[in-house]
């Protein structure tokens, strides 16, 4: 149970908002120590750990190309080609965002869109044109919440739809655990459809939740007119 | 075969050569502690290359890493004052190019499609031409580099550097958060090699009411979502409540439909995946990456969507699993 002191110290330093790298690491130090590993082991586990993860860190390569797109004027141009959609507001845009993002997701495409790809240099900025469009204005409280959704957006779309693809991470380990603990062999397939309930669950629920997000923003823009008349 | 460790040297030399700019930055305070940072992260994607295949003990790389956590995590970290780009660059290309801005953006999932899809089945003297099960990040890395080339060609910045110069721009934005991802998968592991797993696999067999066949669905989804915020990993999560709850007594003890009980399971962790900082790679890089001023704020546009989809998931379980 000595162990458990290693998450306590990534909670408390969290919400102390300390760096989380220094968090992170002094934790893992921690619960090595606690956990009966010799200092070299636990170097070892910061090596392997750190090695065997660096496919997490892979999309810095599209940073080159996005910001020299971006020194260019894409976001610009992403602003001024949502601006001329009469229909297009930041809400609706996010949810079209999330909704093709478990559709593609669950043929196997989850990489194709992410933080780096699409939603700094496309989603937000046409998120943000759209909320100019709508409202005339644009204030900091709003860019703020409209980053805060469009990446949710990715993010939801992502979890609930590649759980539906057979070959992904998930389903396989799910197949390959109960397979080695329990020598029961479940079909990859059986187990994905069972995750379409849950997909159309998140599509109503945060889709919903992007479609308030323009009464929210409507808000937030009215409050600062005020303001401004005062 | 094409390899996915040629994309790590590829990001290793970027972070090299970015360290390269930062070090000769004299509008950064503190240039020398953070051209290392930069230039110690890249020296360890090639270190993992021999770490990854055994040529060298995990541990030399492991005090690179505890030295870009000190480095970052005492403050020795700083941005330069390399400029975004202003309202009036921006204006002026958007007028000049137009929506062609977006092909090298478009190049990069279509590419990537192309080789997770068609180049991923193509083999070459008997053997796969992409290294399998690396498809995507090989697709990602040349996409970037066509990308990046079509770019060049189509804008034709003043200079040759400038995707570098972007990059770390870029990068400097993004800060010790680019690490973060990383350094969580090392905790997971250092997690399990201690036992924390096993500890919290304990605790929750004691709350199991037991007969209850509600009480036991709501225990092995709500662990597998805290259990999930606290690893930061819902596939951490998995074998350890599933060997706890999920299989002795949902699929055992009251006969559940295994498939249905185990896909809804993995799911309810991942509403704690929404929840959590652990979760570095989906909940705080991104924020960085947006220049949120809340560094929490994409966790509190996700909270108030995943306590319904955890309750939503307990519901679909007890009816259709049962």
């Amino acid at each position: 149970m000595l162990v458990l002191i290693g998450v306590l110290l990534v909670v408390i330093g969290f919400a102390l908002r300390l760096n989380p790298l220094l968090v992170v690491t002094i934790a893992g130090i921690v619960t090595g120590l606690l956990g009966g590993l010799s200092p070299l082991a636990i170097l070892n586990a910061f090596g392997t750990g750190f090695a065997s993860s660096r496919s997490v860190s892979v999309f810095i390569v599209v940073l080159p190309v996005i910001g020299l797109i971006e020194r260019f004027g894409l976001q610009e141009q992403a602003r001024r080609m949502i601006a001329r959609l009469s229909s297009a507001t930041p809400g609706r845009l996010l949810a079209l965002y999330q909704l093709i993002r478990q559709v593609t997701a669950a043929l196997g495409l989850s990489s194709i869109a992410g933080p780096a790809q699409t939603v700094r240099p496309l989603v937000f900025p046409m998120a943000e044109g759209a909320a100019l469009r709508r409202y005339g204005t644009v204030t900091p409280k709003m860019t703020e919440r409209i980053k805060w959704f469009a990446a949710s957006a990715d993010n939801v779309g992502v979890f609930f739809g590649e759980d539906i693809f057979v070959a992904i991470g998930s389903i396989l380990l799910i197949a390959a655990f109960v397979d080695s603990a329990y020598h029961v062999k479940l079909d990859a397939f059986q187990i994905a459809i069972w995750a379409i309930p849950t997909a159309i669950v998140a599509l109503i629920i945060h889709g919903g939740r992007l479609l308030y997000l323009d009464r929210q923003l409507g808000k937030l823009a009215a409050s600062t007119e005020s303001e401004a008349a005062k | 075969m094409i390899k996915a460790e040629w994309f790590y040297w590829l990001c290793g030399l970027i972070f090299v050569v970015i360290s390269g700019f930062v070090f000769v930055d004299r509008t950064n305070a503190k240039r020398i502690t953070s051209g290392l940072f930069w230039a110690l992260l890249g020296v360890s994607f090639v270190l993992g290359t021999f770490v990854v295949n055994h040529s060298m003990p995990p541990w030399i790389l492991g005090i690179v890493v505890i030295a870009l956590a000190a480095l970052a995590g005492t403050g020795q970290l700083s941005q330069g004052q390399a400029k975004g780009p202003s309202e009036a660059e921006q204006k002026a290309g958007a007028d000049r190019f137009g929506g062609w801005l977006f092909v090298p953006a478009l190049l990069i999932p279509v590419i990537t499609v192309i080789f997770a899809t068609a180049i991923k089945a193509i083999h070459v003297g008997g053997k796969p031409l992409l290294e399998t099960g690396m498809e995507t990040i090989i697709g990602l890395g040349v996409a970037s580099i066509i990308a990046v080339v079509a770019g060049m060609l189509m804008l034709r910045p003043p200079s040759p550097a400038a995707p570098v110069h972007e990059a770390r721009r870029l990068l400097e934005a993004i800060g010790w958060a680019v690490v973060l991802p990383q350094m969580l998968a090392t905790l997971g592991n250092l997690f399990t090699a201690a036992g924390v797993g096993k500890a919290v696999g304990t605790i929750t067999k004691h709350v199991i009411p037991s007969g209850s066949l509600l009480g036991a669905v709501v225990v092995y989804c709500v662990g597998m979502a805290l259990f999930t915020v606290i690893m930061g990993n819902a596939f951490a999560a998995f074998p350890i409540m599933t060997a706890a709850i999920g299989w002795p007594v949902l699929v055992q003890q009251f006969h559940g439909n295994a498939p249905a009980v185990f896909a809804i399971g993995m799911l309810a962790g991942f509403c704690g995946t929404l929840c959590t900082p652990m979760a570095a790679n989906f909940n705080i890089v991104p924020a960085a990456l947006l220049e949120m001023d809340d560094r929490y704020g994409a966790i509190k546009a996700q909270l108030p969507t995943a306590i319904p989809m955890l309750i939503a998931n307990i519901a679909l379980m007890y009816f259709l699993a049962f």
